[in-house]
């Protein structure tokens, strides 16, 4: 089997073939078909009207990133609301927790809570409005990997939401201190599980659309 | 054992051309990520099938994986149901203390507002993770035995295939190691059982992922008598 990048000829797709392959599963079916009868999965040809779903699950994300990022994640309160009552926002956690001088956990909230959602925005639509657009090939693999970034990376945003359930359920020391949940961490959540779903709803297939049929070094 | 075997080679050079149907897609595979076609071929047990053009690995059978499937799914229902019930993390500062499994958090927010967050998030951490683990040795125990795939195991694997990116234990343990350090000021903690149950199903999962092939298992399911044959009722056109 030959390495991918010493492949540099014209490549026979389903498409063109006038077939349309499952992308769960693999297997190739006329184009007529609309269920994959192996899996079951819906069969849809490479098609830029799909990108309107990844715009859609897109912008909801984007809506619920704003209040996600103005409400307090949690408020913790200490000696019955005497000592205090603090609610600290995602960017008021990262620098509390600097100031505590666990500068490495800060980096980590500050990474899977900021610079993952934003850049994951930011990815996605580049990669919808580029998507289906001509290409090298090159251009089109920096696209795919920039893709399986985003999708493996989306799910971990989630560790401020755990932060946020786990502290409220374990810190009910009754007078002491007490810790609830704030109304960020439901959209916190939202906004996360709207872009996963949004970087699923991409069809990968359309970065490889806009190839020239035969490559031009070939 | 059946040896998931099948696969692949670029059309272009294709010798054999009796072996596969462009009229019906019988024989050929697409790449789920760039639609590049290819028909299927034997592949050795240990290969790993890249599609031509972008490299996304198509398949790669491996010696026994349906077995070491089965067993690490068996290994994580263990390790789940340890999880709920044993404690989780023990809190306590000045005499106040609160030790709880997840059972007995889910439990108390039982008639609070935040019943759908924690709904959600017990179901992401517990709820899919298991349900994968059942639906994946449904699928997989016939198979390993060479026998047909019980009813609907085409449904469970696919419904196990979309659960995947939702069940979210490891990203939960990186949760609860923030969780420490941000609790470390107000009151001291310990770890119970249920935290390492979470940590051994990281490196459970890992273990799964090397012997997981979705293409091996669909071929698998449709090689052992799913009807999933294709008849076109028109004559079919042979290239």
């Amino acid at each position: 089997m030959s390495a991918p990048s010493e492949h540099s000829g014209p490549v026979m797709t389903a498409h063109r073939a006038g077939l349309t392959g499952c992308h769960s599963c693999g297997r190739v079916w006329p184009q007529d078909h609309t269920k994959c009868l192996r899996c079951g999965t819906h069969l849809s040809p490479p098609d830029r009207r799909s990108l309107q779903k990844v715009w859609a699950w897109l912008i909801a994300g984007l809506i619920m990133y704003i209040p996600a990022n103005l409400f307090p994640m949690m408020s913790t309160q200490t000696f019955a609301g005497l000592a205090g009552n603090s609610e600290s926002t995602i960017l008021g956690g990262v620098v509390e927790l600097m100031h505590h001088g666990s500068y490495d956990i800060a980096i980590i909230v500050f990474v899977a809570s900021i610079i993952v959602p934003v850049g994951k925005f930011i990815a996605i639509a580049w990669l919808a409005i580029v998507a289906g657009r001509p290409a090298t090939v090159d251009q089109a693999h920096t696209r795919l990997k920039i893709y399986e970034v985003v999708e493996f990376i989306g799910r971990w945003s989630m560790i401020d939401v755990f932060v946020v359930a786990i502290l409220s359920a374990l810190v009910q020391l009754g007078f002491m201190a007490s810790v609830h949940p704030g109304p960020a961490a439901a959209s916190f959540a939202l906004s996360v599980a709207f872009t996963m779903l949004s970087a699923q709803s991409f069809d990968a297939r359309l970065i490889w659309r806009g190839l020239p049929l035969r490559s031009r070094t070939g | 054992m059946l040896a998931p075997s099948l696969w692949w080679f670029i059309l272009a050079v294709m010798k054999n051309e009796q072996s596969y149907d462009l009229a019906t897609g019988r024989g050929l595979v697409a790449c789920p990520n760039c639609d590049a076609l290819h028909v299927e071929e034997d592949l050795e047990l240990g290969e790993t099938a890249r599609c031509i053009r972008c490299g996304t690995v198509l398949a790669k059978p491996r010696e026994g994986a349906f077995a070491q499937l089965i067993a690490l799914s068996f290994t994580s229902m263990v390790l789940l149901v340890g999880a709920v019930f044993f404690p989780f993390l023990q809190v306590s500062a000045m005499g106040f203390g609160n030790a709880s499994s997840l059972f007995d958090v889910a439990l108390a927010f039982a008639d609070g507002v935040l019943l759908p967050l924690v709904i959600a998030v017990l179901a992401m951490i517990i709820g899919l993770p298991i349900t994968r683990a059942f639906l994946l040795v449904y699928v997989l125990a016939p198979l390993a035995k060479g026998r047909a795939p019980y009813r609907h195991a085409a449904r469970a694997f696919r419904w196990s295939e979309v659960m995947r990116p939702w069940s979210m234990a490891e990203i939960f343990v990186i949760g609860t190691a923030v969780a420490l350090v941000k609790v470390a000021g107000l009151a001291s903690v310990h770890l119970g059982p249920a935290f390492w149950a979470f940590c051994a199903l990281i490196f459970v999962n890992i273990a799964s992922k090397a012997f997981m092939c979705q293409t091996c298992i669909w071929d698998a399911i449709e090689d052992a008598g799913q009807a999933t044959e294709f008849e076109p009722k028109q004559t079919r056109v042979k290239v």
